[in-house]
């Protein structure tokens, strides 16, 4: 029974990184109505950046995070500006074939800066610290952490959109690219800063999951396919759907794993598959797709 | 609608003389070059050496998973980047039906073809519920649910593959050889010449237009859902019977290589820096394609880079692909689509 519940604990604090993950996709889908094929691949190219920067600086994680957020930010906020932009208007195939594109070529910069071996982020024992609950329940520092981060990081971005004059920007672009120019709002800078909130977002779930785990140079299209089905499971449009969506994927894919150690990303597929099914505009859903 | 002999246009008529032709002589050349070169590579088995025959097959179905793509994103405007799912499937019919079967595993390629459309009709009501860019996630997610399940599956020897060189016991290398080469050649033309003959048809009009603008074909009383159904259980087919045949190559089997997002990364890479939406464009993307794995294959990783930014300078600069090009400097009817009007610049 302990067991189990450590199980579903577990599977409940996986979630939250996966909320994380799920909340730049959704950002970019929401504002730009674009899916970056590539989100996966930026999340562990952060990682990475953040394991470079640790190791260059013999600074621990934290540090590395100030330092990776910021610069990808910057770096989201030029690639849309640049060159996600140009594929707007006209065919809405051209944003996926391009950010498909770019997938294979982080991939394989990746494998030729770094090589194939894994890595992680040394945490000085903070990824086996466990908080003792009695009874045999522990929870994870780290995962609670993470946790944690993912729930004032995903209230943050709601506080933007909610209740600041770039968050209205946002919102209106995001129901009416065309309306909105007219009335003063320059959708490529929007579109951009949207890119560069999302891209921050990304470079903190990169560094939380280099911490947690070791990573790979082809690690990125799998955590591409948790976000979208976090997205999906949540609903599109509602934020606290996405994190609810997260935890449903990370129970999924605990209780999988526990029965059987290869059924654990097979477990979590067929849990999106399920809502899709029964309800395919997911669980909390708040914008209609156009 | 435009034939000239039609009853109200006799020869007092002011159409008189006009004819609506599709043919021309780029695409009568085009089509003698490509006969003598379908017999030329069908008889490679008699003149090539191996290698040079070998490779002609691995470009044969590549071209013909390329173009399965192609039909689906280019003509269909069904993005997927799932199609692994139906390479993965024939590759495991193979497995089936071969080793444990006992079938020839060139009877199987057919067969594969129906295994894929079968599965492709299975899945579509659930991956159709996903629009545009969720779809082609969606399929990705479905692909990775085969390749779990079959990692998963003892009968298939799980995660670490399963050898089908029992299945091909027997034969030949010399013969196997050519029968793939000629199975190859089969997909490879077929599945032009199918593309071909179906935008031809009034149902490629259909598809055509569903692609351009879904509302207003439905408006015209197109049924869109099937449209897109029937294009996705056809690629589906292919590509399970590509499958078949690329593993009939391979003779080891496993989850990871048969379900591989390769399939479908090679497929995108071929169409989009091509042309895609073009029957010419797969054709040219497959050259471009071994050309630079000749000249790079070398460097490793560089050649995946090249090629990534290859597609995305053709998706920013140049959207109808390399193909696209040269069509709009030249004028090169090889699959001609369009009708042509003779003869109405009279006096």
């Amino acid at each position: 029974m302990a067991e189990w519940i450590n199980t579903i604990l577990q599977g409940v604090l996986l979630g939250g990184l996966y909320a994380m993950f799920a909340a730049g996709l959704s950002l970019s889908f929401g504002v730009m109505r674009m899916i970056n094929i590539a989100h996966g691949d930026m999340i562990v190219f952060a990682g990475y950046a953040a394991i470079a920067v640790a190791s260059a600086l013999g600074a621990p994680p934290f540090v590395a995070a100030l330092i990776v957020v910021p610069a990808l930010a910057a770096l989201g906020y030029a690639a849309q500006r640049l060159v996600f932009n140009r594929t707007f208007g006209g065919d809405p195939m051209r944003p996926l074939l391009l950010t498909f594109g770019l997938s294979i070529v982080i991939q394989n910069s990746l494998l030729a800066v770094f090589s194939a071996d894994v890595r992680g982020l040394d945490t000085g024992g903070l990824s086996t610290a466990t908080l003792d609950l009695g009874g045999q329940i522990g929870l994870g520092v780290l995962p609670m952490i993470a946790m944690g981060a993912a729930l004032a990081t995903i209230a943050a971005v709601q506080w933007l959109f909610r209740h600041t004059r770039v968050g209205r920007a946002f919102r209106a672009t995001s129901d009416d690219p065309g309306t909105a120019q007219l009335m003063g709002i320059d959708r490529h800078h929007i579109y951009a800063l949207a890119m560069a909130v999302a891209s921050a977002v990304v470079a903190l779930a990169g560094v939380f999951l280099v911490m947690r785990t070791t990573i790979g140079p082809t690690d990125g299209p799998a955590r591409l396919l948790y976000s979208f089905e976090s997205v999906i499971i949540g609903g599109l449009g509602s934020v606290w759907g996405t994190v609810a969506g997260g935890v449903i994927l990370g129970v999924a894919q605990a209780v999988g794993a526990k029965l059987n150690p290869g059924w654990g990303v097979l477990f979590g597929h067929l849990a999106f598959f399920l809502v899709l099914s029964l309800r395919p505009q997911g669980l909390f859903p708040k914008t209609r797709d156009r | 609608m435009n034939d000239p002999s039609a009853p109200t246009r006799d020869a007092d008529a002011p159409f008189a003389g006009v004819a609506v032709t599709r043919g021309n002589r780029v695409s009568f050349v085009a089509a003698v070059v490509a006969a003598i070169l379908v017999v030329g590579i069908a008889a490679m088995p008699w003149w090539a050496e191996r290698d040079q025959l070998r490779l002609v097959t691995e470009f044969l179905y590549l071209l013909a998973l390329a173009q399965m793509w192609n039909l689906l994103a280019g003509y269909g405007g069904l993005l997927s980047v799932g199609q692994q799912a139906f390479v993965g499937l024939g590759a495991y019919s193979l497995v089936t039906l071969g080793l444990h079967g006992g079938l020839n595993v060139f009877a199987i390629v057919p067969l594969a073809g129906i295994v894929g459309a079968v599965v492709a009709v299975a899945i579509s009501p659930l991956l159709f519920r996903l629009r545009g860019a969720q779809f082609a996630v969606g399929t990705w997610v479905a692909a990775e649910v085969f390749r779990l399940v079959m990692a998963n599956m003892p009968f298939v020897s799980g995660g670490s593959g399963v050898s089908i060189a029992n299945a091909v016991r027997g034969m030949s290398i010399d013969w196997r050889d050519a029968m793939t080469l000629w199975v190859a050649l089969v997909l490879g033309v077929g599945s032009m010449l199918g593309i071909y003959a179906l935008l031809r048809s009034r149902h490629g009009l259909a598809l055509v237009a569903v692609r351009d603008s879904e509302r207003s074909s439905q408006s015209l009383g197109i049924d869109v859902r099937r449209v897109k159904l029937l294009v996705y259980v056809a690629a589906a087919a292919g590509c399970a019977m590509i499958g078949a045949l690329i593993f009939v190559t391979k003779l080891r089997v496993s989850p990871d290589s048969a379900f591989s997002i390769e399939w479908s990364t090679t497929a995108l890479f071929i169409v989009v820096i091509g042309g895609i939406g073009t029957l010419e464009g797969p054709l040219v993307g497959t050259i471009i394609f071994f050309a630079l794995r000749e000249w790079l294959s070398d460097l490793g990783s560089i050649y995946m880079i090249v090629l990534g930014i290859l597609t995305m300078l053709v998706v920013l600069l140049a959207k109808d692909g390399l193909w696209g090009l040269v069509a709009k400097r030249v004028d090169l009817p090889i699959f001609p689509l369009r009708r042509k009007v003779r003869g109405l610049d009279g006096p």
